[in-house]
């Protein structure tokens, strides 16, 4: 077991230089340390100049998403043992623009968000005193997958299709729209349907399956994608034969 | 100086912030309402909360019995009225979150399911698998970007308010992106910036949880009320401290000792039975199991490991079905950071800091002592969990009392007139100090990791389960003495753009504030009540001290505290009882 | 200029890195999915000798013995077993993959993965079993 990893991480301070740069720390190696762990030894340490984001190292809000060795990973989630003997490269996100050292903006994904409707859409709101809406546990099963998205961004990182066009809507935000859709509780699914077949909307993914790969929580984006996409050509379908339809 | 104006301003943006920000666009929706939060509002720490929320809706249930519970887990420092109504209104939030899409796990007809849950008699604890928090969060969170009339400031980080004329009227808050220094103008400024457990070293607590608004609104002149109160839950990993939930304890999990012996029949609290009994043994209050391990640790019978002592937490018996329905985080957890898979082995767990129980002085209406400003969740003090919160009163408080102060304040705006501008020249005094003794310093010695670490070591030391007046007076003068080197701390990082080291040392400062208050409070509370435990004053004395405890700052740093007595209306105190 | 710059003269300057135009070899995982999506020409390529086939077949028994003569040649020989290795290739990954887009519900409950992609190779085994004994028979 080694005693010292080197961790070799990007820098951009855009104050006085106009591209990416990278700096090398020697830190110690603890087998019960995740990278974070690490990261947090740099910047108390060895060089506070360092800015990555952070929160609840548990896994469960999003923030530390992060490039470890190419591949995107949370960093609370991920122990420096699984990398011997280094150096270990530590990269912000792919496909967002960089706003410092491994800090990405995440502006686009928030607004895509917003775009696909996330919300309870009822054609008629019950109020809340005349009690919940009933739901059985097999319902909740059917959406429960797509509904565990921590925003980590990190499917965004792995598709390449995002990479290069980036106005796709991308796998994290069609696969929230996808959760309220099989929401037994929502009835909103036809207005998803204008923005998500949208030129920039499911039709966009070609099935790498590479989102579905690097999420954290099993969310499944790419099922949830295609899956879509033949509700949505269904639907297609029906509107041909069937012009007079309502839904 | 770039000036941002709006009606009413919400400070952090959590489940309380989220929930008072759509009261404010339901109610008032002609208002201009805005969330500031200095990370985006998913990554906010309810996020973490993980075992559920508690409301009566179940027919053999009733809203005294969770008044009663929830007062008498509080040790009797609850504010009566206050719960009262926050029983009363927690029903129809829940359901109006459900109504908004929040997962909440059902039976098999249908109808919300509930669970037991810690110190309460009858079960009411609504739940999400065991990410209610999460399962909240991001449902407020969605549904908020519904309203038009709601605002985001996301990475904005606040460093200061604005008070004119006695009046609190905005923020000045950094622009994490680029660095530079804004204005936010308001007519009523909410705070819903969470708890303050990072001023201890181990804790369940986020990164994030630095106490920033208790230490603004301290700063502004209102008081902290009931600092003294931290609560330690029993169930943490240790060396991480990630929190495994008491819902593991309510479906049935035992605590055993090194002996593999359930040792809370030791201390009143019940006898243990295989299915777990209500308000008895593993089901007890947190306060209370968190002080039968300190009890453990001194007789000798608990393991000791690598990163102090611990007890197992034996799930094995629940069976892999009930666990992967009902328990699936906890399994996950256990899996990936201490390497055991509870279906097979037990959990090594030992208490750890959880919630502050005490916070910014408010009333039922979430309105401080401060004109204009308002405080909800974690961060305020209404108090409904007095001197130890039950387990899912939070998630349910932060949405009856969001929703409250949200409606307070806004009715509070609608009747302002348009700010001073005045105001601007206090933020850009805000800019200068931030430039001078911060970020263009030159030549300090201190570091912030060193005066995190002795921050970390005097809390731990001083502040812990069992406290007593020789170590608390100590530590009063030497949180004082770090309050003094922070001002000589010299930062790596002088840029503008994303400058996580400048936010990073102002959380200290914040930190700093907010543990000098609890030590003092501390200090003066002489008696012992729910979580505060003093070994020199081991009774409960309600003739001195059936009071909420008030810190005010003085100039000079530290904190006077006044004492506030408990209005009981129908719940006269009596003794805590469990496990009979 | 020796002093430092003051907040309201600063502005943010973002980087975004070009995504070259080898992304697709710096992963495995891309390459697989691009050689995946490349079968598509393959199927073409099949579907092409089979109209073809059809031609030859319409043209009389000259030109069928003529078309089945090239296919033997040692040129198309190869490209045909290359074309088949990544119609094999194309028709393993779909019906591994199948099961992500077709969510099928029993009785409320999902069907479980395997039995969706066993059916598919099940269906495939079957019909080719059937096509092969026609053939071999006659």
């Amino acid at each position: 077991m080694p005693s010292t990893v080197a961790l070799t991480v990007s820098r951009y301070r855009p104050e006085r230089e106009s591209e990416p740069t990278s700096q090398t720390y020697e830190i110690p190696f603890r087998k019960d340390w995740v990278v974070l762990d690490a990261l947090n030894h740099v910047k108390d340490h060895l060089d506070g100049s360092l800015s990555f984001r952070w929160s609840c190292r548990m896994g469960v809000c999003g923030s530390c998403g992060m490039k470890v060795n190419g591949t995107p990973k949370l960093t609370c989630a991920t122990f420096l043992s699984e990398y011997p003997p280094g150096p270990i490269r530590i990269e912000p996100l792919d496909y967002f623009p960089v706003v410092r050292d491994l800090v990405v903006d995440l502006t686009d994904f928030v607004r895509k968000l917003q775009q696909v409707k996330p919300w309870i859409i009822r054609k008629e709101e019950r109020p809340p005193g005349e009690g919940e809406y009933l739901q059985t546990p097999d319902q909740l099963d059917t959406y429960k997958q797509f509904s565990m998205c921590i925003n980590c961004m990190l499917c965004y990182s792995a598709c390449p299709i995002y990479g290069l066009e980036p106005s796709f809507i991308g796998p994290a935000a069609i696969a929230l729209a996808q959760r309220y859709n099989m929401d037994s509780r929502d009835q909103g699914a036809t207005e998803r349907l204008k923005i998500l077949s949208e030129h920039d909307g499911i039709w966009q993914c070609t099935f790498v399956g590479e989102c579905t790969k690097v999420c954290p929580k099993h969310v499944d984006p790419a099922g949830a994608i295609q899956q879509y996409k033949l509700t949505a050509a269904t639907h297609w379908v029906r509107s041909l034969l069937l012009p007079w339809g309502s839904r | 100086m770039d000036l941002f104006t709006c009606d009413v301003l919400v400070v952090g943006g959590g489940g309380a912030g989220l929930r008072a920000a759509i009261a404010v666009a339901e109610t008032h929706p002609s208002l201009r309402v805005a969330v500031i939060s200095k990370v985006y509002p998913m990554r906010s720490h309810t996020v973490s909360a993980e075992g559920g929320a508690a409301a009566v809706i179940k027919a053999n249930d009733s809203l005294d019995e969770h008044a009663y519970d929830t007062i008498s887990g509080g040790d009797w420092l609850c504010d009566q009225a206050a719960v009262e109504a926050f029983v009363r209104e927690a029903p129809e939030e829940m359901l109006r979150l459900e109504h908004w899409g929040c997962p909440w796990n059902r039976e098999p007809d249908g109808h919300i399911a509930v669970r037991p849950f810690g110190g309460m008699k009858i079960e009411r604890t609504w739940f999400a698998a065991d990410k209610t928090g999460f399962h909240l969060l991001h449902t407020l969170f969605q549904t908020t970007l519904k309203y038009d009339a709601i605002q985001r400031y996301d990475e904005f980080f606040v460093t200061k308010l604005l008070v004119d004329s006695g009046r609190c009227q905005g923020v000045v808050a950094i622009e994490l992106s680029s660095g530079q220094v804004r204005a936010i103008i308001a007519k009523a400024v909410i705070l819903c910036t969470g708890g303050c457990g990072k001023v201890f070293p181990f804790t369940t607590n986020a990164n994030i949880k630095n106490g920033d608004g208790m230490a603004l609104a301290y700063r502004a002149g209102a008081p902290l009320k009931d600092m003294e109160f931290v609560q330690y839950h029993p169930t943490g990993l240790p060396f991480t401290g990630i929190l495994i939930t008491e819902a593991a304890r309510a479906e049935g999990g035992w605590l055993l000792n090194k002996d593999g012996y359930r040792y809370l029949q030791d201390y009143d609290l019940g006898q243990p039975t295989p299915k777990p009994v209500l308000r008895s043994m593993e089901l007890g209050p947190r306060d209370r199991l968190s002080q039968c391990f300190v009890k453990e640790q001194e007789k000798g019978r608990t393991f000791e490991g690598p990163y102090g002592h611990y007890v197992h937490l034996d799930i094995r018996h629940l069976g892999e079905k009930l666990i992967d329905k009902k328990l699936p985080f906890v399994r996950e957890l256990c899996l990936k950071y201490v390497g055991i898979d509870p279906v097979r082995e037990m959990i090594p767990v030992r208490p750890v800091v959880h919630y502050m129980m005490g916070g910014i002085h408010t009333d039922i209406y979430g309105a401080t002592p401060l004109p204009g400003l308002y405080a909800a969740g974690e961060a305020a003090c209404v108090s409904i969990n007095g001197a130890n919160r039950l387990g899912s009163n939070s998630l349910t408080e932060i949405l009856v009392f969001g929703a409250r102060a949200g409606k307070a304040a806004g009715a509070f705006a609608a009747e302002q007139a348009e700010a001073n501008p005045s105001l601007v020249t206090q933020a850009l005094d805000e800019q200068r100090r931030l430039e001078e003794s911060l970020l263009h310093k030159s030549g300090g010695k201190e570091r912030i990791a060193t005066l995190r670490t002795e921050m970390h070591r005097i809390m731990e030391e001083s502040a812990g389960i069992y406290r007593t007046e020789t170590v608390l007076k100590e530590a009063v003068g030497k949180v004082k003495q770090l309050q003094e080197r922070f001002g000589d701390l010299s930062l790596d990082d002088n840029s503008y753009t994303f400058n996580t080291e400048l936010t990073a040392a102002l959380e200290l400062s914040y930190m700093l504030d907010v543990a000098q208050t609890i030590v003092q409070s501390a200090l003066e509370r002489r008696e012992s009540r729910g979580s505060h435990q003093r070994t020199d004053y081991p009774q409960r004395d309600d003739e001195r001290f059936l009071a909420n405890s008030l810190a005010y700052r003085v100039e000079d740093g530290s904190s006077r505290i006044e004492y506030l007595p408990v209005t009981i209306t129908r719940w006269p105190p009596g003794k805590r009882v469990y496990g009979r | 200029m020796s002093a430092p710059p003051r907040y309201t003269l600063y502005h943010p300057r973002w980087y975004r890195r070009r995504v070259s135009v080898w992304w697709w070899l710096q992963n495995r995982s891309y390459t697989w999915f691009v050689l995946r999506e490349l079968t598509s020409v393959f199927v073409a390529f099949f579907a092409v000798v089979y109209l073809w086939q059809l031609r030859a077949l319409g043209q009389g028994p000259e030109a069928y013995e003529l078309f089945l003569a090239r296919l033997r040649t040692p040129p198309f020989l190869a490209l045909n077993t290359v074309a088949f290795l990544f119609v094999l290739f194309h028709a393993i990954t779909w019906f591994n993959l199948t099961p992500k887009a077709m969510v099928v519900r029993l009785r409320g409950k999902r069907v479980p993965d395997w039995v969706i992609v066993g059916s598919n190779y099940a269906a495939w085994l079957v019909l080719s079993g059937a096509v092969a004994f026609m053939l071999l028979r006659g």
